[in-house]
């Protein structure tokens, strides 16, 4: 249930030029600005476009070479989830759900016996007999996810799966679909430019900028190294696991920090932006309540700021001004004082809270 | 809502060109009951010649919206996705026949179909097929010049669909054939009944092409509007009773689809 994409793909001016392989079970999450290439890519891989040379196999079979081979959607094992979700308006979403396994061949009570099984899956059985316009955002990505999931892919495909909903279901929706595809046997490739999305849902981020690729690694090493300014900008950020309970977050690797949530609790990815990290060379006094010493590890020009990469622990990074930087005479090897207010650091909920309590 | 409004808000300078306009439109349809038989209304609507009218009528415009949804709709599709090469031209073309002086185009059918036309030739030598002076033509006439009002709409309904409705009907595994039928042309239905409607009544009307190109024969050719200008010069009251006829048609169309499928932008 692997892919392996190595193509290129003309849109007039624009050209995609994209190599990866992906591995079955795997999570991948495609981060980039708007006209990146990224829809581009995933409507290629399920056969929406052609490639132009190259080619992409699944599961080791060739669907286009670029000359001979080419398999249109219907012949290829992707499920797609697109952005805005696409429900046939027209149909139920117990008809929208079956719909796949009905043009796969499957007989009408086969197909509506499945899609029953997977709305049950998912919790939304008692959407069954609904039409889409009457489906808030969330349950309509739900039952967009439980369409593409009914035919059985080898692939799935999502093309900004939230960013159609708002931000308190976001999360909530991130964090279940952070459940689904952890259980999808297949490998996921997901389109964003959401940077928590792809930390928190995938386990290796390609980071794509007019139409190539400019970064392929985990999520914590491109928070760590992002290697262009967009994705410094967007993701260069310091990620830490913990537990939170009332404000108070124990990290998995030892320390404890302040938060102004006080009502989430349990597992989190605590995120903190470089421009919120104050460096000092003497320990500071007053109201950042999380204070903690580091030595300065690396320099680097990231814009019109130095980013500053500090070990801890917790390790974090800095960004400040060149001038800052001569102010306080930064080097690899300084020692310095790191402060991050407690309403600086946001929290996001890694798994959905048992006792259904937010 | 219908509150008058100030006086000031009343220009006379559009207020008087636009009552006049009223007038224009609504003395004719006056003077058309005015003048009509309603006493022997009935004995004029089942005469022979009103009945053929109105069946050949029936027949022919049917057949001419039955011909164009056939053939019309996919035609409009192809336009739409503007998979054939020159669409843009092919677009103007298929306009034409509304732009056409419909003597015009009954002409340019007898060059195509007559006898001794282009491809009436072939077929009158070849299948001893013969179009003009034949119901069949009234039908031709009517679906070249009513076709275009449902090729229009059609290409506007698919240009407006949502074309990830057919990519995510494809990705599930659905055939072109049955993307087509289970989705695509569920979702233009409210324009199809609307294109149709319109070819419909175009072809109800027609009469330039239909005289040029098929004659007026009754009982062969001759339909509702050939039977009232033939009956203008005999017989001016069936000519009337005609006429009330094909307005009430016209006015249960308009009610039946008003503001539910003939606003502009509907789908």
């Amino acid at each position: 249930m692997s892919v392996t994409a190595n193509f290129t793909s003309h849109r007039g001016e624009f050209t995609l030029k994209f190599k990866a392989q992906f591995e079955p079970g795997s999570v991948i999450a495609i981060l980039g600005p708007n006209g990146a290439g990224k829809s581009t890519l995933l409507r290629t891989i399920a056969g929406l476009s052609a490639v132009n040379t190259g080619s992409i196999t699944i599961n080791a079979v060739t669907v286009d070479d670029a000359k001979k081979i080419f398999l249109p959607p219907p012949a290829r094992s992707v499920g797609f989830v697109f952005q805005d979700y696409a429900i046939f308006p027209h149909l139920t979403v117990l008809a929208n759900v079956a719909f796949g396994p009905r043009s796969r061949g499957s007989g009408r009570k086969a197909a509506d016996q499945l899609a029953r099984e997977i709305l049950t899956q998912l919790g939304i059985d008692d959407l069954a007999e609904r039409r889409p316009a009457s489906l808030s955002g969330g349950q309509a990505q739900r039952v967009a996810l439980a369409r593409a999931l009914a035919t059985k892919p080898d692939v799935l495909l999502l093309d900004e799966p939230l960013a159609a909903l708002d931000i308190q279901t976001r999360s909530k929706i991130r964090i279940e679909l952070a459940q689904q595809l952890s259980t999808f046997a297949g490998c996921t490739v997901f389109v964003t430019h959401d940077p928590l999305d792809a930390m928190l849902l995938a386990d290796r981020v390609i980071v794509l900028e007019s139409g190539t690729i400019v970064q392929d690694a985990t999520p914590a090493e491109i928070a760590r190294r992002p290697a262009t300014p967009y994705a410094a900008a967007l993701i260069g950020v310091t990620l830490l696991r913990g537990n939170t309970l009332r404000g108070e977050l124990t990290l998995d690797d030892g320390g404890v920090l302040h938060t102004a949530d006080v009502d989430t609790s349990g597992p989190v990815l605590a995120v903190i932006r470089p421009e919120s990290v104050s460096v000092h060379r003497v320990q500071p006094e007053g109201s950042p309540r999380n204070v903690w010493p580091g030595t300065v590890m690396a320099l680097e020009a990231s814009h019109d700021r130095v980013r500053v990469q500090i070990d801890g622990p917790p390790d974090v990074v800095a960004a400040v001004t060149p001038g800052a930087v001569a102010e306080l005479g930064l080097a690899p090897g300084t020692r310095v004082w790191v402060s991050v207010k407690a309403v600086d650091l946001d929290v996001y909920p890694t798994h959905l809270d048992p006792t259904g309590s937010r | 809502m219908n509150r008058s409004q100030p006086t000031s808000q009343r220009p006379l300078f559009l207020l008087i060109p636009g009552l006049v306009a009223i007038a224009f439109l609504v003395i004719p349809l006056v003077g058309l009951l005015a003048e009509a038989p309603w006493g022997s209304f009935g004995a004029i609507l089942t005469s022979q010649v009103a009945l053929e009218a109105l069946r050949i009528s029936l027949i022919t415009s049917i057949a001419a919206t039955a011909i164009a949804i056939v053939i019309g709709t996919p035609l409009a599709w192809l336009l739409a996705r503007e998979i054939l090469p020159g669409t843009r031209v092919l677009r103007a073309l298929v306009i034409v026949p509304l732009l056409l002086p419909p003597v015009v185009s009954g002409v340019i059918l007898l060059t195509a179909f007559g006898r001794r036309g282009l491809v009436g030739q072939w077929l009158y030598s070849g299948l001893g097929i013969q179009l003009p002076f034949s119901t069949a033509g009234v039908v031709i006439a009517a679906t070249f010049v009513a076709m275009p009002f449902l090729i229009i709409t059609m290409e506007g309904a698919f240009r407006s669909l949502d074309g990830r409705f057919e990519d995510a009907a494809s990705t599930l595994g659905a055939s072109q054939w049955t993307t087509f039928r289970r989705i695509t042309l569920p979702l233009v239905g409210p324009s199809l009944l609307a294109g149709a409607v319109l070819c419909w009544a175009r072809a109800l009307g027609e009469f330039g092409a239909t005289i040029t190109f098929a004659g007026n024969f009754p009982g062969v050719t001759q339909s509702m509007p050939l039977a009232v200008y033939q009956a203008l010069e005999t017989d001016r009251s069936t000519a009337i009773a005609l006429s009330l006829v094909m307005l009430t048609v016209c006015i249960v169309v308009l009610v039946a689809l008003r503001g539910r499928y003939l606003r502009p932008g509907s789908s």
